[in-house]
């Protein structure tokens, strides 16, 4: 490079030693260990993290990164469902009109509906085929068996998740298929019929239901999902880093 | 070559002014052994964060393209007036909705999920799971008992409901499961199916039962839930 041009690397470095820079990110730049470290240890997000990592577990075979495309996949869906959530009015009959908006009035409305949906049934494939990478890989086993666990909770929230989402379009495929599932919720002995009042806010799929769907969808599950999702990803790290494929016994290993 | 495992004497106190010191007996017949692997650890950044930044990206990509290309379905707008024949859940649901032709709605709506979930939640406490040895090297006769036992059990309970998109994928798993009762290992496919566990076999079952289900009832339902050609779902009124 030009020794003379002032260069977009110089830039970065006077903003990064600058005092303003210095007083939100505490440590110097990346090139020595200590602050590689520092960059995950200081960060409130990043120290789900471990500092160091087994390097044969950053494999593909090991993990398939299911896991991280469920999560890309959630990213995804948060910063789309913000901005559809600027245009949506959960009541009957404006909701479908305002797909209809989304369609032929709002600026690349289209696209990021398009964008929700897809990504909403990739974030359930990915969960899917997660759970069984990590059966396959025995991954359940001591000291994970909790972690397991919460990831059936996860998936049961993103279930419910989508499953509330899918009311929100308020058209016909979006109406009967809500139905179907809460006539089935119905059948359970005893908690069916007060639990299915309690979701729809009435005997049947109403204006009702669909507020009541949207706060879920929005809020309350949304929600559970960043406590539970916090706690898994963090537990991750509490427990050895990832696991991938069982290793066989070493020759000399006595089968206990 | 199992040897026996040194007896050692447990001392049940984390109290080092009661037990000041503690001893571990090594038989002479038997080695402790020492697994030694030579771990190689890099740092979480940038490794790691780098190719969870790359992840995230291809993700966003894709789902730009494909979002691009094909439109979310919309229909008219909900009317409770109009059913539409065949209504069909989520693709998700679909499976349960196919049992749902069946079973009473208690059990395909309440009754499986109910046990799914159990048992998704049970897997890392059973002791199957954790042992987790190929399914023919213990006692044969028993697991033979055992395993042919479950799956005719299996079979005849879901061919008296006449749900043989169950029955089907029982019967060829257990024979599939038979197929290396006597442990041969010629060709890759016996040396591979050999090494199954009863855990992984069980998961196989549950999941090709479910793509089955999910599949007919996504693609192969049509009016009053009846058998139809994916083309043939909503045929011209």
């Amino acid at each position: 490079m030009n020794g003379n041009a002032f260069s977009f690397s110089q830039l970065g470095t006077l903003i990064r030693g600058s005092a303003v820079y210095r007083s939100i990110v505490r440590h110097g730049t990346a090139e020595t260990n200590r602050n590689r470290s520092l960059v995950i240890f200081e960060n409130l997000f990043l120290h789900v993290h471990p500092v160091k990592v087994r390097e044969k577990t950053l494999k593909f075979s090991h993990t398939y990164w299911l896991g991280g495309i469920t999560v890309s996949a959630l990213v995804v869906l948060i910063a789309t469902g913000i901005l559809l959530m600027f245009y949506y009015h959960p009541s009957v009959p404006q909701a479908y009109r305002d797909m209809k908006e989304l369609k032929f009035v709002v600026d690349n409305g289209v696209f990021y509906r398009n964008l929700h949906r897809w990504a909403a049934h990739l974030m359930v494939l990915g969960a899917l085929l997660h759970m069984g990478r990590v059966f396959y890989h025995r991954a359940y086993r001591p000291p994970r068996q909790f972690n397991w666990v919460i990831g059936v909770v996860l998936l049961l929230v993103t279930l419910l998740l989508s499953y509330t989402g899918y009311l929100l379009p308020w058209d016909q495929l979006a109406f009967w298929g809500v139905s179907v599932g809460t006539n089935m919720a119905k059948e359970a002995p005893i908690l069916g019929p007060p639990l299915r009042f309690l979701m729809l806010g009435g005997n049947i799929v109403s204006e009702n239901a669909l507020l009541r769907f949207y706060v879920l969808h929005c809020v309350l599950l949304p929600a559970a999902l960043f406590g539970f999702l916090g706690v898994h990803i963090w537990r991750v790290r509490k427990d050895g880093g990832v696991q991938g494929p069982p290793e066989p016994p070493a020759d000399d290993e006595v089968e206990p | 070559m199992s040897l026996p495992m040194p007896s050692l004497k447990v001392v049940e106190s984390n109290d080092p002014v009661a037990v000041p010191k503690r001893v571990a007996l090594v038989r002479p017949d038997a080695r402790a052994t020492l697994r030694r692997v030579e771990e190689r650890w890099v740092m979480t950044y940038p490794n790691l964060i780098l190719r969870e930044v790359i992840c995230f990206q291809v993700v966003v990509i894709v789902l730009a393209v494909i979002a691009l290309l094909f439109n979310a379905p919309l229909e008219g707008i909900a009317n409770p007036l109009e059913t539409p024949n065949p209504s069909k859940a989520p693709w998700y649901f679909l499976g349960l909705q196919e049992l749902l032709h069946y079973f009473p709605p208690v059990v395909a709506g309440v009754v499986f999920p109910g046990l799914v979930v159990v048992a998704l939640v049970v897997i890392p406490y059973a002791k199957i799971n954790l042992s987790a040895r190929p399914l023919w090297s213990g006692d044969k006769a028993r697991t033979r008992l055992w395993v042919g036992g479950a799956a005719a059990f299996l079979a005849v309970f879901f061919a008296l409901f006449g749900c043989w998109p169950i029955v089907v994928p029982t019967l060829l798993i257990g024979a599939a499961m038979f197929s290396v009762y006597g442990g041969q290992l010629d060709g890759r496919l016996r040396r591979f199916l050999v090494s199954v566990t009863l855990p992984e076999w069980i998961m196989t079952w549950f999941i090709l039962v479910a793509t089955v289900l999910t599949l007919i009832g996504t693609f192969f339902r049509g009016p009053g839930w009846s058998l139809v050609w994916p083309w043939n779902m909503y045929p011209p009124a």
